[in-house]
């Protein structure tokens, strides 16, 4: 199934696919961030992949110069019982990565949390709010370069 | 001053009391007779510290907007600021009504990442812990749904159950509530007969009791009238919003990763994957009725075909050694002293464990860059996910629907917020 995932995706978009790789039978493809919503809707419609649920996205923090932050997209098809991840790549510069809330609704909470987490921004997004940090608060907590401690008074003690 | 200006000052009055930083969430078009109502973060039938804005217009909802993060703990970030080991007991208070199967769920993921398989024995004591936290889970879910909707008695018996469940926890790990009992690579101790006895003593009683607690609220017409069409969200939504468990499963979608994409030794045990079409309140309910049921049926299988053996993969650099043979022998003591100090370094790589927990999927992504400690772990929490259907399935219901669809729900604020 793997082979056939990384095929399809090859056929149809020849420049957008940047590479796949496996692991432990986890199969990842990275794409052109500016293709992403395209391929997303492709993975969904096609009836040989059936991509039809998003259970996640995960961003991560590489903490590089080049193309710090990755935004991955956990997929999986009722259809073929299968996984499959979707990564892309973004710079410190402009962390803006399409939003994916047309294709799966449910990547709305995820893309909440993910720019709570990263500040990596979703265009598009209808409600771009934080998920858990409360609205006031500057920082993105999952970046390398926020302290474990936190940092102090980032956190406003309620109005009396 | 006129009658009509001193109640138009009131009125403003109290509109200016609502809308201070607590209230300003954006709802879409504010409509000026429409009534905002902070439903939590303290509200009891808010199972944990979820809030709530509800937009009314007389008693009908028109928006619902959760807001999370009251729990926020920052586990991901405690993650990758701690060893693989070490993060065991946070696992815990994720769904702290399963802790048993989210620390199993946790060690399959890292177990997945360092290419390690546990011996069997072990493999069917996770899948015991993993069915009994199911039950644990789903006797307090059901119990508390009926609760919210009025029917105190069937709490207390399934708690009564859940308290039988919770003695087996004890006597099996030392602790009824947060067990930390899978180790990377094996298990903090073995099975005991004594488990044994009490889970079969366990099992021999709880078709019976589950069949009272079931005949409490069978032909229960407010039970009934308040769960039934209520809460309802198509098939569609419910997969295209990534809702997992026992909702997407009321909903008609046979999606149980027990079966669909096998861990420990489920591809070997016999048990039906429950889904009901209705999609509602009750059916949600009924579905984890029928969901404990079967998971009594694997605890049984399991005990009976649980063979004898080691409970530890021989892996000595990965797999923490016996405490009485780091104290006597050097090369356990070795192996101790490097696994906690250096971590057991997993190769370069991602991986994502999905597992069906009883509140959906419970998924661990984690990004090793080859140390100690994770470069990135990612909480797929189902309560997190699951809690994003609610405004779908509120809108235009009344406002006493609102417990009993965020009792169906089931969402434990620990896991949501991480």
């Amino acid at each position: 199934m793997n082979q056939v995932i990384t095929e399809r995706l090859q056929a149809r978009f020849p420049a957008s696919v940047r590479g796949s790789e496996e692991f432990r039978n986890d199969l990842t493809v990275t794409v052109r961030t500016a293709d992403l919503p395209a391929v997303a809707q492709f993975l969904k419609d096609d009836p040989t992949l059936a991509f039809d649920m998003l259970i996640d996205i995960v961003g991560v923090d590489r903490f590089r110069e080049a193309e710090r932050f990755e935004v991955n997209y956990t997929l999986y098809s009722l259809e073929h019982k299968k996984y499959l991840r979707l990564k892309v790549l973004v710079n410190e510069e402009d962390p803006t990565v399409p939003t994916l809330t047309g294709v799966w609704p449910g990547a709305n909470w995820h893309e909440r949390e993910t720019f709570d987490m990263f500040g990596i921004k979703f265009a598009g997004h209808p409600d771009l709010r934080r998920l858990y940090m409360p609205e006031e608060f500057e920082y993105f907590p999952l970046r390398k370069d926020f302290p474990l401690m936190g940092i102090p008074d980032s956190l406003p003690l309620p109005r009396r | 001053m006129s009658a009509r200006t001193s109640e138009e000052s009131k009125k403003s009055q109290i509109l200016a009391a609502l809308e201070d930083q607590d209230t300003t969430v954006t709802m879409g078009d504010p409509l000026e007779n429409d009534m905002v109502l902070n439903m939590g973060p303290q509200h009891p039938a808010t199972h944990g510290v979820l809030r709530l804005l509800v937009r009314l217009d007389g008693e009908t909802v028109k928006a619902v907007v959760p807001e999370l993060g009251y729990l926020h703990r920052g586990y991901e970030k405690i993650a990758e600021n701690s060893g693989y080991h070490e993060f065991i007991p946070h696992t815990d208070r994720l769904d702290y009504l399963s802790p048993l199967s989210n620390n199993v769920a946790y060690v399959l993921a890292v177990e997945k990442l360092l290419g390690t398989e546990v011996p069997e024995r072990a493999q069917y004591i996770r899948v015991l812990c993993c069915e009994m936290a199911r039950i644990a889970s789903h006797l307090v879910a059901t119990g508390s749904m009926a609760m919210d909707v009025g029917a105190l008695t069937v709490l207390l018996w399934t708690f009564r159950e859940r308290e039988k469940l919770l003695d087996i926890y004890d006597v099996l790990c030392g602790a009824r509530f947060t067990t930390s009992y899978a180790r990377i690579g094996g298990l903090q101790q073995d099975w005991t007969p004594q488990c044994t006895e009490m889970l079969d003593h366990f099992l021999g009683e709880f078709p019976q009791d589950l069949e009272e607690v079931e005949q409490l609220l069978r032909a229960n017409r407010i039970f009934i009238d308040r769960c039934e069409d209520v809460g309802y969200i198509s098939r569609e939504d419910a997969i295209g919003l990534g809702l997992t468990g026992p909702i997407l499963r009321a909903a008609g979608v046979p999606r149980d990763l027990r079966r669909d994409s096998p861990y420990l030794v489920y591809n070997a045990l016999d048990f039906e994957v429950i889904t009901l079409s209705e999609s509602d309140a009750l059916a949600r309910f009924y579905v984890r009725l029928a969901e404990m049921k079967e998971s009594a049926k694997i605890l049984r299988q399991a005990l009976d075909r649980m063979p004898a053996g080691p409970i530890h993969a021989h892996e000595p650099k990965k797999v923490l050694p016996r405490k009485d043979r780091v104290y006597t022998r050097m090369e356990e003591l070795i192996h101790d002293f490097m696994l906690i100090n250096t971590g057991i370094n997993p190769p370069v790589g991602e991986i994502y464990q999905g597992t069906e927990s009883s509140k959906g999927e419970l998924g661990f992504t984690i990004v090793s860059d080859g140390t100690g400690h994770p470069w990135r772990m990612k909480i797929r929490s189902p309560s997190m996910t699951n809690l994003s259907a609610l405004p779908l399935m509120l809108k235009g219901g009344m406002i006493s629907d609102i417990v009993a669809v965020i009792g169906s729900v089931d969402p434990v604020m620990g896991e949501a917020d991480k």
